[in-house]
């Protein structure tokens, strides 16, 4: 006797077990581990700071009041600029070398792609010690400067504003060439090409066509390099000395020395908010080049 | 070659070599046996040495290849089931789950830091190894479900349905089409997430405690002392492991079935 | 048991509000080879994928050999499937996708080697056993795909538009070999295309769909010799359409207006005096007389016609003429060997001639916007 279907027919419910195991793995990981922290900074943020715990039970305002605060505003503008003209030459220069990597003949291209892959995934703090040895006093940027005549005695170049870009830029151009080369990749040549058909001069096509439909790449690029660049307190540490203060070094210094973790959640809650608005503008720009929202 | 062909390999070579270089050098010198001169005194490996030498350094960097195995392990669990599901079955927040991904990949390190420390400072978790894998594990899932999910993604849908058109039911259908259809990318999502995870600074900074120290921290805290060959030693030893890694996951990847 | 291997009854599916299926009746006969035969997008993947079990149907039933299949899910269905990409397991070889099937029965060691290796000699592929599909021809694979679903003996094979990534000839021999493949094997076949040329030549019943609809049913010759509408009749083959309008009816006789000139045709149909028809025809139907043949009293019968188009295709040449009254109409015409003057067929643009048709090889219709 076969068992009669009630209602809708399903015919899939050998596959519910399984399904059940896959979905809820990630749905409680991302709930608890994701999520619930993410609320929890939220909470903390307009919490008090407590004296024998780290955060009192009592609603205020305050943590956010004091990110107005002159001192720290100083230092979240100067970290707002550190990053943003990080985020520009990261563009500036990522931009044509990307282009440049999808016009290479395509059997090197992945060797060529590869090479921006490895320090992508490379850690960053040994990136950056790298950038300290090249930078030092007696380091080989001054000794070349020197031996060429350039400059008569070694330059201070570390632990300057300079150096900290130098640094980031070091770091960050990596993960704004990517998503520009899978932006840049993915477009059509026969659309410049239609378009050169019809008369347009190269700036116009750049305008009109390639960068309309790259912006996706460029939009996550920006976001890639200028979210970490607010954060990146060790490169700050080391290229900058104590001269330099990002919004990471502000955010760490609370949790850890200052130990006023309210403050440094409402700092954090910025950063999130900063993020949520470069989503919002990815989302927009893919949804311009007709692709979908998010990946 | 045309004048401009030769500009845009130049151009391409100084990207290159700015990429390139200060890694160079850095390798280049934890060879050179001098202890403060940039000039090269000949070949050593005294400085690598002088590093297996160091039971603290070595007791970090066990912990930290612990927790960078256990860690992509569970992540690649969790992240190939879940770019598995999401392709395979409609569920309810599906839409959400994606963007969460999506969202959890670009959070900053330092944002995704401290919000774990919260958490874990709300549950009373004393820091340790328990809380830097879990929050090992939390970094590593969204990189393993985008390098499965683009992975599957390229495979016709009517495999599953051709293999279950012949009698199989959707634990053979797994097991026999989609995991062996998989498997390079998922091997490849555990040496990803294996060298996010030996590489992180930002997160591990906030979530683990004196009790469990990992090679990247032990790195940064001698870093800030200064430069020494020893450091060189040790950053070119992370350079190689995370290289060999990333070229056995790129080749995976590229591999067509 | 009925004699219906499949059975549709007033089977409906929608995706989100739109729907794709509507009511749809389909009985198939044990052995028959069916075609379901329509544009993209008229449903007919659709009906394969209900009677797979990929999809549940929103409402009716759907039984094969009697038994109700709502519940009943792809793997336990006596039905196999030969996809339109052939979905082949890339990483299997030849002998292991056509084992698949029978190992999941638990068929093992000798007999499975056997049962494999008999399947892949019916689609003379036993050499290529040990190969994956990536080093296979398009065609190659296509009859892997085909091995991999009649190696489990199933009731029904279901084709979706299985030859459409072939090129032309590899096709034509294709359709044959499919063909003899369904008489030797006896399972009923269903096989979904677009290509009405395909449906014709290789199935016992057509299913003629549009718009989830079955439009009609019935042998390829009645399909296309007797289309019930005007959709059937443009879909299948191309035919010339003249408005007309009835003025005498004793049926099956109807008098006929077509502009200036009253037919007598023959109709199935019942029409009153004062209805709009249609009256359609072939292309090969439709004769031309040169203003040099017949006498005058024969060509006053003719419709007058001017060429406007010569397209030269080899065994025929086609005209597009254009009737005094306006109407354009395509033709065939067959070079005829036996005919003493093959120069006939050597027409001019812009050249008059008269035009009939063979008369009762006509269809009439009731007028459709």
């Amino acid at each position: 006797m076969r068992r009669k279907a009630q209602g809708h027919p399903v015919p899939m419910r050998i596959r519910e077990p399984f399904k059940l195991l896959a979905v809820g793995a990630i749905y409680f990981w991302l709930t608890a581990f994701a999520l619930l922290p993410n609320l929890l900074v939220v909470i903390a943020s307009v919490l008090e700071r407590g004296s024998d715990e780290f955060v009192a039970f009592a609603f205020t305002l305050d943590s956010y009041r004091r990110l107005l605060d002159p001192l720290y505003l100083g230092v979240l503008l100067d970290s707002l600029g550190l990053a943003a003209a990080t985020t520009a030459l990261c563009l500036l220069l990522g931009y044509p070398f990307a282009y440049l990597l999808t016009r290479m003949p395509v059997r090197w291209r992945p060797v060529l792609l590869l090479l921006v892959i490895i320090p992508f995934w490379t850690s960053s703090l040994v990136r950056t010690y790298a950038m300290v040895i090249l930078l030092q006093t007696n380091g080989w940027l001054n000794q070349i400067l020197l031996g060429l005549g350039l400059i008569a005695e070694p330059l201070e170049l570390l632990y300057t504003e300079p150096a900290v870009i130098a640094g980031m830029l070091y770091a960050l151009l990596p993960f704004m060439i990517l998503p520009l080369y899978a932006a840049l990749e993915k477009l059509d040549r026969r659309l410049i090409e239609a378009a050169r058909d019809l008369g347009a001069g190269w700036i116009t096509i750049f305008r009109r066509i390639i960068l309309p439909l790259t912006l996706p790449g460029v939009v996550a690029g920006c976001m890639l390099t200028f979210l970490p660049g607010l954060g990146m307190f060790y490169v700050a540490d080391l290229l900058g000395g104590a001269k330099t203060m990002l919004v990471g070094n502000l955010i760490r210094d609370q949790f850890l020395s200052a130990r006023d973790w309210p403050f440094g959640a409402a700092a954090s809650v910025l950063l999130t908010g900063l993020m949520g608005l470069l989503l919002w503008a990815y989302y927009l720009s893919s949804r311009r080049a007709g692709r979908g929202a998010l990946p | 070659m045309s004048p401009r062909n030769a500009a845009r390999i130049a151009y391409l070579i100084l990207i290159y070599g700015f990429l390139y270089l200060p890694i160079l050098v850095l390798i280049v010198y934890s060879f050179n046996d001098a202890k403060y001169s940039l000039e090269w005194r000949g070949m050593t490996w005294a400085w690598y040495r002088n590093l297996f030498d160091d039971p603290d350094l070595l007791r970090a960097a066990l912990n930290s290849v612990l927790i960078a195995a256990l860690s992509a392990t569970v992540a690649t669990g969790i992240g190939a089931l879940a770019a598995v599901a999401l392709y395979r079955y409609e569920f309810f927040g599906k839409p959400l789950l994606q963007s969460l991904i999506f969202v959890l990949m670009m959070t900053p390190d330092i944002v995704m830091g401290i919000a774990l420390l919260i958490l874990f400072a709300s549950l009373s978790l004393p820091l340790g190894f328990w809380t830097l894998l879990l929050a090992h594990i939390t970094f590593n899932i969204p990189f393993v479900v985008v390098t499965v999910s683009s992975r599957i993604s390229g495979f016709d849908r009517h495999l599953l349905e051709a293999a279950q058109d012949l009698g199989a039911t959707e634990f053979q259908t797994v097991r026999r089409i989609v995991l062996p259809l998989l498997m390079p990318a998922v091997a490849a999502g555990w040496l990803l997430s294996f060298t996010l995870s030996m590489d992180d600074v930002m997160v591990s900074f906030f979530v683990t405690g004196p009790t469990f120290e990992i090679l990247p921290l032990r790195i940064y805290s001698m870093v800030r002392l200064g430069v020494t060959p020893e450091i060189n030693a040790l950053c070119t030893i992370m350079l190689g492991v995370t290289l060999i890694l990333i070229l056995i996951a790129q080749l995976l990847l590229r591999e067509k079935t | 048991m009925n004699e219906w291997v499949i059975e549709l009854r007033n089977v409906s599916k929608a995706y989100a509000a739109h729907a794709v299926l509507r009511n749809i009746n389909l009985q198939v006969r044990a052995g028959e080879f069916l075609t379901l035969l329509g544009p993209s997008g008229c449903g007919k993947t659709t009906i394969l994928r209900l009677l797979a079990g990929f999809e549940p149907a929103d409402g009716g039933e759907i039984l094969i050999g009697g038994q109700d299949m709502r519940t009943l899910p792809p793997e336990q269905r006596h039905v196999n499937t030969v996809f339109q990409s052939y979905a082949l397991f890339p990483h299997l070889t030849v002998f292991e996708n056509v084992a698949f099937g029978p190992r999941l029965k638990r068929i093992r060691g000798e007999a499975l080697r056997e049962r494999v290796m008999d399947t892949l000699r019916m689609v003379k592929l036993e050499d290529f056993a040990g190969r994956k599909p990536g080093q296979l021809s398009g065609g190659q694979q296509q009859r892997v795909a085909i091995a991999r679903a009649v190696v489990n003996q199933p009731r029904v094979l279901l084709l979706d538009e299985p030859l459409s990534a072939l090129d032309y000839k590899l096709r034509k021999a294709m359709q044959l070999e499919l063909k003899q493949l369904q008489r030797r094997l006896g399972i009923t076949f269903i096989f979904v295309t677009h290509d009405q040329e395909e449906a014709l030549s290789m199935s016992d019943r057509v299913a003629v769909m549009n718009a989830g609809r079955i439009e009609q049913f019935g042998a390829p010759r009645q399909i296309y010799e007797a289309p019930e509408n005007l959709f059937v009749a443009r879909f299948v083959g191309e035919i010339n359409n003249l408005p007309g309008r009835v003025v005498a009816a004793a049926p099956p006789r109807y008098d006929i207006r077509l502009h200036d000139r009253v037919v007598n045709l023959k109709s199935p149909y019942v029409f009153g005096v004062g209805d709009r028809v249609n009256v359609l025809i072939r292309p090969e139907d439709v004769r031309i007389w040169r203003e040099c043949e017949g006498s005058a009293e024969e060509r006053a019968a003719l419709f007058p016609a001017v060429v406007e188009g010569v397209v030269y295709k080899g065994s025929t040449v086609d005209l597009v003429i254009r009737l005094d009254s306006g109407d354009v109409l395509s033709t065939t015409q067959f070079f005829n060997e036996d005919d003493q003057a093959i120069v006939n067929l050597d027409f001019r643009e812009g050249e008059r001639v008269f035009v009939d048709w063979v008369h009762d090889w006509e269809t009439i219709l009731p007028h459709e916007e």
